[in-house]
């Protein structure tokens, strides 16, 4: 079995989904290449190399990547495919975007949002929201797939050495073009990277109080993220939502704040390692899943827990 | 310019959906059916687009069986001018209902064609962007916001480290995300109106598509249950059971 896994990353760094994404390769089990395509993503590409278990990285830097706009890179990759028996990518936005052009393209179908690698060309993965998950056989010659970023703990990231070898195929669709975006900048680690995630709800009441995560944040190295209700209340922007329209998390430990639990943010959740729930409502459903539930005022447990840790 | 707005009859996102006891799927006996919720903003956005003067036509499409008649005509009674139902028995899947509605867009030329990002029921993600690419379309995944000029879109997107603007080419797929609008809800006098509105019925054959899958569904679960913990009398002994017990802080 030959394996193309498309990488995640800004052009500067290498992402966790990649690793994820690599792990499910391995347990596919075979060659696994790399495209790291982008704009100066040098940087990646070394990173990638770096990476145990990888045969070779294939670099297409060009301006028609920089963004990744889908139609450009489903073109690339569709010109690349050609012997290789799957071809994976994070089931990201990005991911999300480009992959089906790629199976459409190819004439094959597309197995979205893996949870596990069963066989080579059996998967799990959740349907309805996660209340359901399902076992599905893929019987196309080519195995599209996209990988959830729990799926897997990521791989390690350093001691190998994989040949790098430039792509020359510049596919420039020309069908789209990046205008602008606004990227959140924190200083806090990304919620589908981070360890420990302190998260607020509609129990918070505004956005201002929300710093009352952050003092907690810091001093566990948490990234701060939020349910539904919080961000259609406008408390803070849509990027920190965790749940199934938001953000797939799993860290070691979750502390939901002010969160009652809706089946839509324990999508989100539910795979985390610990979970905390603090929340007045002593039925809120959020204590159903809780390792650990508190029944208090979030306005006095939040500093009492930032003086005790 | 006519929109173009495919549709997926989905069980009713309020209803709570149990595995079958064989495995084999979940049961959908007497179970809510309605318009996939990101369709729906679909339909919402086509008629706007139709109200403020940049859309002269909405068609409303869906690929599955007969029953798919009844969400066409929530469509229709939501201000969608027509309707086509591909009809099949198949349970068609991601790529064949793309193949499909590419069919239909050689015949109908829409110069915009609104998906939802997903449907509620497999969660795949995949049938915008796979008609896109057999229609050689250029496309704009999970929008928030869309603003026509002359022959490009320009398109607000909730990416996953926040939001980006594309601009791209016209005839254009476009999958809706959730705060792009809030659908109406369709008055009595509409819904008496859809009745009469044309719904055109096509086979797969007259399209020259299969919609056999491909992908094969083994097994149906229930996810794991996650069992409730213990509740905590105070910070002090939360903290403690994080690190002594769970050992996840230090």
């Amino acid at each position: 079995m030959s394996i193309l896994v498309i990488a995640e990353h800004d052009n500067s760094e290498n992402k966790n989904q990649t690793l994820v994404t690599l792990a499910a390769a391995q347990a596919i089990g075979g060659d696994i290449d790399v495209l790291v395509a982008g704009s100066g993503v040098s940087g990646v590409s070394d990173q990638v190399a770096a990476v145990p278990g990888v045969s070779k990285v294939l670099v297409a830097d060009n301006a028609a990547y920089e963004h990744q706009l889908a139609e450009n890179m489903a073109a690339l990759v569709v010109q690349i495919a050609g012997g290789y028996t799957h071809i994976l990518a994070p089931h990201t936005t990005s991911g999300k975007s480009f992959l089906p052009r790629v199976a459409a393209k190819l004439g094959v179908a597309q197995i979205s949002d893996i949870l596990s690698v069963e066989a080579a060309d059996t998967f799990k993965r959740p349907i309805y929201a996660g209340n359901a998950i399902a076992t599905v056989k893929a019987h196309d010659a080519i195995k599209v797939v996209s990988v959830r970023g729990t799926a897997y703990d990521p791989v390690v990231a350093e001691g190998g050495s994989a040949t790098v070898e430039p792509v020359d195929v510049v596919a420039d669709e020309g069908l789209s073009s990046f205008i602008s975006e606004e990227i959140a900048e924190s200083e806090r680690p990304e919620l589908t990277a981070a360890g420990v995630i302190i998260s607020g709800g509609r129990g918070m009441q505004s956005g201002d109080n929300f710093s009352l995560l952050e003092g907690i944040a810091d001093k566990l190295g948490a990234a701060i993220g939020a349910s539904r209700a919080a961000v259609d209340a406008g408390f803070v922007p849509n990027d920190m939502q965790v749940g199934q329209t938001g953000k797939i998390v799993a860290p070691e430990l979750y502390i939901a704040v002010g969160i009652s639990g809706a089946i839509q943010h324990l999508a989100g959740m539910k795979d985390s390692k610990v979970i905390v729930a603090i929340n007045k409502d002593e039925d809120a459903p959020i204590f159903q899943v809780a390792d650990y539930g508190l029944v208090a005022d979030l306005f006095q447990a939040l500093p009492e827990l930032e003086s005790q840790l | 310019m006519k929109v173009m707005v495919p549709v997926k009859r989905v069980v009713d996102y309020n209803v709570k959906v149990r595995v079958k006891p064989d495995n084999t799927g979940v049961d959908l006996n007497n179970v809510k059916m309605s318009v996939n919720p990101f369709c729906e903003i679909g339909i919402e956005e086509a008629v706007r687009l139709k109200e403020a003067g940049s859309a002269d036509e909405v068609i409303a499409v869906a690929v599955g069986s007969t029953a798919c008649q009844e969400q066409l005509r929530t469509c229709l009674a939501l201000g969608a001018d027509r309707a086509i139902l591909v009809e099949t028995e198949a349970d068609a899947q991601p790529l064949g209902i793309a193949q499909a509605l590419a069919a239909i867009q050689e015949r109908e030329l829409a110069g915009m064609v609104i998906f939802g990002k997903q449907s509620i029921d497999g969660d795949n993600c995949q049938t915008g962007q796979m008609f896109a690419a057999l229609s050689g379309m250029s496309q704009a995944t999970f929008a928030s916001e869309i603003t026509l000029e002359e022959g490009k879109a320009k398109v607000s997107r909730e990416v996953d480290g926040g939001m980006q603007t594309l601009a791209i080419t016209l005839p254009a797929m476009v999958t809706t995300d959730l705060r792009l609008n809030e659908p109406r809800y369709a008055s009595l006098p509409n819904i008496m109106k859809a009745k009469k509105k044309p719904l055109d019925v096509l086979t797969p054959e007259e399209l020259g598509v299969d919609l056999t899958p491909t992908v094969e569904v083994l097994s149906v679960e229930a996810p794991a249950e996650r069992a409730a913990g213990i509740k905590v009398e105070s910070v002090e002994e939360l903290v403690n059971k994080l690190k002594n017990e769970a050992k996840v802080i230090s």
